[in-house]
């Protein structure tokens, strides 16, 4: 009938003004204000027995004035902003630099003099990712042969200068690592998880093994 | 966030304080004069200050009730929940560089938003508040009242008309025309909605209206009651009449050249717009102040205001707006007529009473006013309903969508 | 009787505009309020996507096709990649075809969602409608990130299926969303379809006759809302919708209230489309394998498939090296654009806006 559906229009506004199952998605980020009972399950203490032992914060926190840190849930799987690399399995190749599209990864390498006999290791000297003009696209952690290279999962890497955007090895190798499982199912397989804060070093991340002194000689037996 | 209502502070009462203080002073009977004056400026002194800071919690409040309706929080950064919202609002317009248009017409230009907040303050004096002691006390007593905000409120068309001239902007110039149009236009159903009221209280002054009132106007005739809701939400330009301030298209109407402290004056008088309306209406149709004698008639007066305000707010969030030929379409239309119907209706109603002698000392006794009531409820739900379903199934039926015979894939009616 | 002699006035309805979806710019030539004239002005936002593809091999062009239309990444990507398949004769594994085809209707809810929630803020109803539509929206960008870690820009395909399977919570998230979602579209049906003043402002105005339509080019929901039933998905089925079984709805008159009608039938019946691949899924391989830089053959292929806002092609032309010698994207809200002066011309101030909005375009697109 029509003239009603101006009524069920305003219906539905009040239905989601009231109920609680409609609002889910109201994540204050950075922190948003504490009620009582928020503080209380921080302290691990039933309401009533925070209430009594300390006062002036129930008192503050119901005036609006107590905040707590408030963040969306992220998966696993996100793509962070930061790059999480890890030196002892690089080898220089340079795979990711030329499988970016942008062109933002800068190599250079220098012949360090070690395991001359076997092929040379390289020395890292320059390894500069622009997060300024990346695109966190992953195609170079999707292109890295040695799994050295992997996403990141964190998002706060503003900074004030256009020049301090471009991440360097010295910073790459001091980093925290919390690698995200893009791209690397070894690492789901082992429920890792960088939201919930686990770590993972060099020797865990990588999907292939060094194959043992029997198998090389079989393959390269003839050379 | 709703204007205390004055609980010991009159106007006699404060005329009385000062007499007895020029007195003291020694000036002597010759001026009376002063003490009026003097009451006078204090009164609106408060008045003014009161309206000023309802208006900026009102903001505050709008704000964080459409953001509820939209499933989000509103302004909670600036102090406890936000509160202190408006002051930061307020400090930044007045930090801002208060342009003038170099080709404008500087005085219309700088008396606009003056002219916009001035007749808005102006109605706040008729408006009878109830008071802890004395329920009939009030800020000042006008047996014209009604006529005097009707009066008053058409002081805003021409406001906004200064607004858009004084720019010298072809977009402004085009939104302040539309508006000026608009706004004429619903004077007429707001007139008409008005006088449906007069019939029954027989007097022009707010406080006779709601002595009248035995039984609340709303519910004596909701007819008369939604056009003048209409009528007096199109003067406010508020959603969904709000074109002329339609900010998805043609930039931002009339206050596009305006920044810095005449912005903050223009949407002072836009916000407080609301209140003054919800005041009126809760005069006029929902009784005033009366209600059960456990509160004092100052807090049922502000929370019915709360209440009008809180369904304004509701319809700004739920609706879209119409166009504006629309918009003129509904004002001589439909208000029109319904208008018009109404106040037959009920002068058909009040001759009836005296015929059956229902009328004690001017107004229409509770038992007669609840039979009309009910009869008049009847009659507005049919008229609206056949109105709208005569007028929507010629308008708004669909036909079944039957493929085109043009391209259709080999597939026929499947 | 004489009459006031009026002169139409010409007004720039500039790049930068809150209600132009983009930056876009119109040139409207007024008599009074209503519009005489209007020309359109884009390429705003021209990035040389297919200068670009000719520098970059077959990989690479994947994040390049994400941000042409950045609503509807997946099926850009879709299209892309169907065509560097059918370049170079690659099969899809079965798998990899039922999670592309879910990704695809998932998106094209989103797009959907998009589309709705801005027409109504055009309209000016102060934007609830919008909120409502985004927050469905986020629980479908959550999904795409448990996919493949980013939400809008998804780089999700590559030539040879998906490059990663989805994980045990996907599956779980995306059954709770299909049983969510037919009630959220009823709540916003009720808030919406029945209003009176969106069927006052929206019935009968920019009407696109399906004569038009089609001389126009024109595909997609406004196809459809003009009354001709063409739907790339049944006319020449691709991947599994062979398999599935699913209705095209279509309007009656093609004005806006039908664009917006349709496509809001359109996500009900993604959504029957999405359940039945769920039922039908079999554990298997996602991607087959390909070398890192791929050769097609010397030769030319086109495919198109039917993205959220018509159908979105790919021409491409290869010379046997690891970029493609030549990339050709049929844009659909480019060539949508055309008929947009026989639908406004005749119709005043406040309807430019909402029919502009039912098109639906994407700036991403139209100017590539």
């Amino acid at each position: 009938m029509y003239g009603l559906g101006l009524f069920k229009g305003l219906g539905v506004t009040m239905k989601n003004l009231v109920s609680p199952s409609r609002q889910f998605n109201i994540v204050q980020y950075p922190n948003r204000r504490a009620s009582p009972f928020d503080l209380a399950k921080i302290d691990n203490q039933n309401p009533v027995s925070f209430i009594a032992t300390h006062p002036l914060k129930t008192f503050r926190s119901l005036l609006g004035l107590e905040t707590i840190t408030d963040r969306m849930p992220q998966h696993a799987n996100f793509r962070g902003e930061e790059f999480a690399w890890y030196d002892r399995r690089c080898t220089g190749c340079a795979s990711c630099a030329k499988y970016c599209p942008l062109g933002i990864i800068k190599i250079v390498t220098g012949t360090s003099g070690v395991n001359q006999q076997e092929g040379q290791s390289y020395d890292i000297d320059v390894f500069d990712i622009d997060i300024g003009r990346c695109m966190f696209c992953g195609l170079c952690v999707e292109a890295c042969p040695y799994d050295a290279l992997h996403m990141g999962s964190g998002f706060e890497e503003g900074k004030y200068r256009r020049s301090d955007l471009v991440i360097n090895v010295d910073q790459l190798k001091s980093a925290e690592k919390k690698p995200s499982t893009w791209f690397r199912p070894q690492l789901t397989d082992r429920g890792h998880d960088p939201i919930k804060g686990s770590t993972a070093d060099w020797e865990e991340v990588g999907r292939h093994e060094k194959p043992s002194l029997e198998d090389q000689n079989k393959r390269w037996a003839k050379r | 966030m709703n204007p205390t209502p004055a609980l010991f502070i009159s106007f006699e009462s404060l005329e009385k304080v000062f007499e007895t203080l020029i007195e003291l002073i020694g000036f002597g009977e010759s001026f009376g004069w002063l003490a009026t004056l003097l009451a006078g400026i204090s009164i609106s002194f408060l008045i003014i200050n009161v309206m000023v800071m309802a208006t900026a919690f009102y903001t505050w409040f709008e704000r964080r009730m459409i953001a509820r309706f939209q499933v989000r929080r509103g302004p909670n950064r600036n102090g406890p929940f936000g509160i202190l919202q408006p002051f930061a609002d307020v400090l930044k317009l007045i930090m801002k560089e208060d342009t003038i248009p170099d080709e404008a017409d500087k005085p219309v230009f700088t008396l606009a938003p003056i002219a916009l907040l001035a007749p808005t303050l102006m109605i706040m004096i008729v408006i009878p508040f109830g008071t802890f002691l004395n329920k009939e006390a009030f800020l000042s007593n006008l047996n014209i009242g009604i006529l005097f905000i009707i009066g008053v409120t058409s002081v805003n068309s021409i406001a906004i008309f200064m607004a858009g001239w004084g720019s010298r902007n072809k977009y402004a110039i085009l939104g302040s025309m539309r508006g000026a149009a608009m706004l004429i236009s619903y004077e007429i159903p707001m007139a008409l909605g008005i006088t449906s009221v007069l019939i029954l209280s027989g007097s022009l002054a707010m406080t006779e209206i709601v002595r009248s009132q035995s039984v609340w106007f709303i519910l004596v005739m909701p007819m008369g009651f939604f056009v003048f809701m209409a009528a007096s939400t199109a003067e406010m330009s508020r959603t969904p009449f709000d074109q002329i301030e339609a900010e998805s298209e043609l930039g931002s109407g009339y206050n596009t050249e305006y920044s810095g402290i005449k912005f903050a004056v223009l949407f002072l008088a836009e916000f407080m717009a609301p209140i003054v309306t919800a005041a009126v209406v809760t005069t006029l149709f929902l009784g005033g102040s009366q209600g059960f004698d456990f509160f004092p008639g100052g807090i049922w007066f502000a929370l019915k205001m709360f209440i009008v305000i809180f369904v304004l707010l509701w319809f700004r969030s739920t609706w879209p707006r119409l166009r504006i030929d629309q918009i003129m379409g509904f004002a001589w239309k439909t208000l029109f007529g319904l208008g018009l119907f109404n106040i037959f209706l009920v002068a058909a109603e009040f001759t009836l009473a005296r015929e059956f002698n229902q009328i004690h000392d001017g107004s229409l006794t509770t038992d007669y006013m609840l039979i009309m009531a009910a009869v008049n409820w009847f009659i507005t739900i049919a008229v609206i309903l056949i109105m709208a379903n005569v007028v929507g199934r010629k308008k708004y039926t669909r036909p079944e969508p039957t493929p085109s015979p043009l391209a259709n894939m080999g597939m026929g009616e499947n | 009787m004489a009459t006031i002699r009026t002169e139409p006035v010409t007004i720039n309805l500039g790049p930068q505009h809150p209600s132009t979806h983009g930056v876009f710019r119109l040139r409207v030539t007024f008599d009074g309020e209503e519009i005489v004239d209007l020309e359109p002005v884009f390429g705003y936002l021209h990035r040389g996507t297919e200068k670009l593809a000719e520098t970059r091999n077959y990989v690479q062009i994947v994040t390049l096709t994400d941000r042409m239309d950045y609503v509807a990444s997946m099926s850009n990507n879709l299209a892309y990649v169907r065509t560097v398949e059918k370049l170079s004769d690659i099969e899809v594994p079965e798998r990899a075809q039922y999670i592309r085809v879910i990704s695809v209707e998932l998106q094209r809810i989103a797009s959907h969602l998009m589309a709705t929630g801005f027409l109504l803020n055009d309209l000016g109803a102060l934007a609830t409608p919008l909120v409502y539509c985004f927050r469905e929206r986020e629980r479908i960008l959550d999904l795409f990130e448990m996919l493949c870690g980013a939400r809008i820009t998804l780089s999700y395909m590559r030539p040879g299926g998906v490059f990663q399977d989805a994980p045990e919570e996907f599956w779980s998230s995306l059954n709770t969303l299909i049983s969510d979602f037919p009630n959220y579209l009823d709540e916003l049906e009720s808030l919406i379809t029945t209003n009176e003043i969106v069927l006052a402002r929206t019935i009968g105005v920019g009407l696109l006759s399906d004569a038009q339509a089609i001389d126009s080019g024109v595909t997609g929901p406004i196809l459809r809302a003009s009354s001709v039933k063409w739907d790339l998905r049944k006319a020449s089925p691709y991947e599994i919708y062979d398999r599935v079984d699913f209705d095209i709805p279509i309007g009656s008159s093609g004005d806006t209230y039908d664009r917006y009608y349709v496509r809001l039938q359109e996500m009900r019946e993604s959504i029957k489309i999405i359940s039945q691949c769920i039922k039908q899924i079999e554990p298997g391989p996602v991607r087959t394998e390909t070398p890192f830089f791929i050769r097609p053959p010397i030769g030319e292929a086109y495919s198109s498939v039917e993205g959220p806002k018509g159908e979105l092609g790919f021409y491409m032309v290869s010379d046997g090296g690891i970029s493609p010698y030549r990339c050709k994207v049929r844009a659909p809200s480019f060539i949508n654009l055309t008929p947009l002066r026989d639908m406004i011309t005749g119709w005043k101030m406040g309807d430019l806006i909402i029919i502009l909005g039912s098109i639906d375009i994407v700036l991403g697109e139209v100017d590539r």
